[in-house]
């Protein structure tokens, strides 16, 4: 059963290798919610585009600058915020990687991934605090999916 | 990480484990298709059957090797997809420009037309 009091909150330095550290960590705390298995791996995934980008784009690779991930339930919903301290970007800037002259380009996927996996994202700029990022998805949905893939294992 | 190379009828094998991510096997994947290119094989098959996960980072070092490849008049194609590999190349839609085979000797006889 999920946990409705379910709170997590890391907070790591600008670096790549972070990634990994903040999708291990958290892996451990969706496991509780006993999601099916794509929807952990859609969770994951969103978190470490979130986050890569965060510290790529949003704090630029600087490591003393931090990005801080929280994982919690809100309103019916898991709710995901990863916020940085950068300076923010134009949302309607990001070239569109479904675009036939971009398809080949190595980067600029992130977004679209966290927009499929996920049922809502939703940048916020401060200017004084960074770039927030909230991402969430319907418990109700994510419930049918777990007692879903629970009956087709049975 | 050193991703595990074989070689068959002149067709350069890649067969990476685990995880294509950023940072973890991102970097790996882009060396083993840099030493084959070096090698002077163009003819590389990357079979993803032991790959649990990838992210736009390991998609973008998957579209970088095809662009590489195919510069030098090569080909890459990719080899028994699990579905959550092949759920984000349809997102990406990445299934348009990347020709994906299920069995190896078809792949392997593919290189030859």
């Amino acid at each position: 059963m999920m946990r409705p009091e379910l709170k997590v909150q890391v907070e790591v330095e600008s670096r790549l290798e972070n990634v990994e550290l903040v999708h291990v960590a958290i892996e451990s705390s969706l496991a509780e919610l006993e999601l099916s298995d794509d929807d952990a791996h859609q969770i994951g995934i969103s978190i470490r585009e979130a986050v890569a980008n965060a510290i790529k784009h949003g704090n630029q690779g600087d490591a003393s600058k931090l990005v801080r991930v929280e994982l919690g339930i809100d309103d019916g919903d898991l709710l995901i915020r990863v916020q940085d301290q950068g300076v923010g970007f134009d949302e309607n800037g990001v070239p569109n990687p479904l675009e036939p002259e971009n398809l080949l380009r190595r980067n600029g996927r992130g977004i679209l991934l966290m927009k499929q996996y996920m049922d809502q994202i939703e940048y916020t700029f401060q200017p004084e605090n960074g770039t927030v990022l909230e991402m969430r998805k319907g418990l109700a949905v994510l419930r049918s999916n777990s007692a879903k893939q629970e009956e087709e294992r049975q | 990480m050193k991703i595990p190379a074989r070689h068959r009828a002149g067709i350069t094998i890649l067969e990476p484990k685990g995880k294509i991510t950023i940072g973890v096997g991102d970097v790996a994947l882009r060396e083993a298709v840099h030493e084959a290119l070096e090698a002077g094989s163009t003819k590389i098959l990357v079979n993803l059957k032991d790959v649990s996960t990838i992210d736009s980072s390991g998609i973008g070092e998957l579209v970088s090797a095809y662009t590489s490849v195919t510069n030098r008049g090569g080909a890459l194609r990719l080899l028994h997809l699990p579905p959550k590999v092949q759920d984000i190349l349809q997102i990406t839609q990445l299934v348009t420009v990347f020709e994906v085979l299920d069995d190896e000797e078809e792949a392997v006889a593919s290189f030859a037309d």
